[in-house]
C-alpha cells in the first residue's frame, strides 16, 4: 500500500496555476527526484504535501487516512490540529535550511522534541546528540547557526527533521544556497538516509545524484507530471522532447 | 542670581513621596502597556478582520490623542460614566498604560513582521501550532530586535509620569512645583527634578545596552 497519495492536486495563488492536477503514489522505501525548470511548481507540490501550502483542490492521502474533510461545496477544509500531525509525520529540509538562529545546533534539534512531542531535557538531548552523530555534527553541538558554515547548517537541519522520526522525508532543493564545495557533505548525508531504506521526495539540480540515490525520476512541467519512469529511462532515454530539452539545458550532466 | 539649593534639599521629605509616587506609577505603567501592547501587537498582525479591526481603532485612537488629554478625561469624564470614583494614580495610569500599549504594539508588529518567513518555515514543518511557534521561534527573535525601540518606549514612559501632577498625583514634578510654590524658588526645583530624572534614567538606559550586547552572543 501506498504511504502517500497525491490526487487531482492543483494550487493557485491569484490569478497564477501553478500545480494544475497532480496525481501521484509513493510507496514506502520510494526515493523519488522531483525535476523541473524553475516555476514548473516543485517547490509549491512539496509544499503541499505537508501543508506549508493549503492544495487548492485535490486530495492527499497519508498512509491510506485522507487529510482534511469535504466542505458543502465540494472543497477541502483541514484543521490545523491535523495538519500540525501531518507535518510531524512528514519531515521538511528546505532550501535555505531555516535553522533557529537563537538556538545552538543540538538546540535546534531538541526543539521539537521539546516543544511539540514534549519530551524531557535529558530524552531529548540524548535523542539530539544520536542525530547530530548520524550527521557528523556532535563536536557543533553547541554552536550557534551564524557560527555554521551551509553545509553544516543543512546536516543540522536534516538532524533536526531526523530527529521527529519522520515517516516520509520532503527535501526541497537542499543544495541549491550552498557554495558548491560544500555540497557533497550533505548529498552523503542524504544518501546514507536512502541506504537506510527512508521514503523521500527530493525537489534537486543535482542530476547525477538524482540518478544515483533515486528509485524514481519525476519530471515536472506546466504544473503536472509531465514524464516519470525510472532514473535510467528519465536521465538517460526520455521519451518527451521537454524532458529532453531540460536535461540538455544542464551542461554539467555527467551520470 | 544666587542657586540656592538648600531650600529645595530641605524639603527631601516631600521629594522622597514624589520619588516612590513616580516609581509607583512608572512600573505600573511599564507591566501593563508593553504587556497589553503584545496582544494588541498580534491583533494587528492577524489577518482575521474581528482581530484586526478593534486592535487597530485602538492602536489609531491613543496614538492620535494626547496623553494629557487622555490623563484628565479618565480623572473627570469617566467617573460620570462608571459607577465609583477614579483617583489620580488610576487616571494617570489608564493614561500612560493604554498610549503605550497603542506605541508598543506598533513596536511589536513591526519586530513580527520583521521575521523571516522561513522561520515560520522551519517551526511549522515540525509540528508546532502557531501559538508554539510564536512562543519559542518568532517572539525570542523579534524581542531582540526590538529590544532598542522597547527601551525608547520605557524611557517614554518613565518621561510621561511627570503628566500625573495635572491631576495632582503625588509624583517627582509635583512635589518640585509644590517645593516651587512654597519656598519661591522654582528656578532650583525643577533643575532638582530634572537632575533626579536624569540620575535614574540614565543608569537604566545603560542596563538596556548591557542587555542588547549579551542578547547578541549568537550572532
Amino acid at each position: 500500500m501506498s504511504l502517500l497519495g497525491v490526487s487531482g492536486l492543483t494550487k493557485t495563488f491569484g490569478a497564477n496555476q501553478v500545480l494544475r492536477g497532480v496525481d501521484l503514489d509513493v510507496a514506502k522505501g520510494e526515493r523519488i527526484a522531483i525535476l523541473g525548470a524553475s516555476g514548473s511548481g516543485k517547490s509549491t507540490l512539496l509544499r503541499c504535501l505537508n501543508f506549508m501550502e493549503l492544495p487548492s483542490s485535490g486530495t492527499v492521502t497519508l498512509d491510506g487516512a485522507p487529510i482534511g474533510r469535504e466542505g458543502r461545496a465540494g472543497e477541502r477544509l483541514y484543521r490545523e490540529q491535523e495538519l500540525t500531525e501531518v507535518r510531524q509525520r512528514v519531515g521538511m529540509v528546505f532550501q535555505q535550511f531555516n535553522l533557529f538562529p537563537h538556538m545552538t545546533a543540538i538546540g535546534n534539534v531538541m526543539e521539537g522534541l521539546r516543544t511539540v512531542r514534549g519530551q524531557s531535557k535529558a530524552e531529548a538531548q540524548k535523542r539530539a546528540t544520536a542525530e547530530l552523530a548520524r550527521v557528523g555534527l556532535v563536536d557543533k553541538a553547541e554552536t550557534y547557526p551564524a557560527h555554521l558554515s551551509g553545509g553544516q547548517k543543512q546536516r543540522v537541519a536534516i538532524a533536526r527533521a531526523l530527529a521527529m522520526d519522520p515517516e516520509l522525508l520532503l527535501f526541497d532543493e537542499p543544495t541549491s544556497a550552498l557554495d558548491p564545495e560544500l555540497v557533497g557533505e550533505v548529498l552523503a548525508v542524504i544518501r546514507a538516509l536512502a541506504q537506510e531504506g527512508r521514503t523521500m521526495l527530493l525537489v534537486t539540480h543535482e542530476l547525477g545524484f538524482a540518478y544515483h540515490v533515486a528509485t524514481r525520476v519525476i519530471f515536472l512541467a506546466d504544473g503536472t507530471i509531465h514524464e516519470q519512469g525510472t532514473p535510467d529511462e528519465i536521465l538517460k532515454t526520455p521519451r518527451k522532447e521537454r524532458t529532453r530539452a531540460f536535461l540538455a539545458s544542464h551542461k554539467q550532466f555527467s551520470l | 542670581m544666587k542657586w540656592d539649593f538648600a531650600s529645595v534639599f530641605a524639603n527631601y521629605d516631600a521629594l522622597l513621596a514624589g520619588l516612590a509616587g513616580t516609581l509607583r506609577l512608572f512600573a505600573i505603567c511599564l507591566v501593563l502597556g508593553l504587556s497589553l501592547g503584545l496582544p494588541v501587537g498580534l491583533g494587528r498582525y492577524a489577518r482575521n478582520k474581528w482581530l484586526y479591526l478593534p486592535a487597530t481603532a485602538f492602536v489609531e485612537f491613543f496614538r492620535n490623542t494626547p496623553v494629557l488629554v487622555q490623563i484628565l478625561w479618565f480623572y473627570f469624564a469617566l467617573p460620570i460614566l462608571l459607577p465609583f470614583e477614579i483617583g489620580p494614580l488610576a487616571a494617570a495610569a489608564l493614561g500612560i498604560a493604554l498610549n503605550s500599549a497603542a506605541f508598543s504594539a506598533e513596536i511589536y508588529r513591526g519586530g513580527i513582521q520583521s521575521i523571516d518567513r522561513g522561520q515560520w518555515d522551519g517551526a511549522r514543518a515540525l509540528g508546532m501550532r502557531w501559538g508554539q511557534a510564536m512562543r519559542r521561534i518568532i517572539l525570542p527573535q523579534a524581542l531582540k530586535r526590538m529590544l532598542p525601540a522597547l527601551t525608547n518606549r520605557a524611557i517614554e514612559i518613565f518621561k510621561m509620569s511627570t503628566l500625573a501632577s495635572a491631576v495632582a498625583y503625588v509624583e517627582l514634578l509635583q512635589q518640585g512645583k509644590l517645593i516651587a510654590s512654597l519656598n519661591y524658588n522654582p528656578i532650583e526645583a525643577y533643575t532638582i527634578v530634572a537632575v533626579i530624572f536624569f540620575l535614574l534614567l540614565w543608569p537604566l538606559v545603560q542596563f538596556t545596552y548591557f542587555i542588547e550586547r549579551r542578547l547578541r552572543r549568537d550572532e
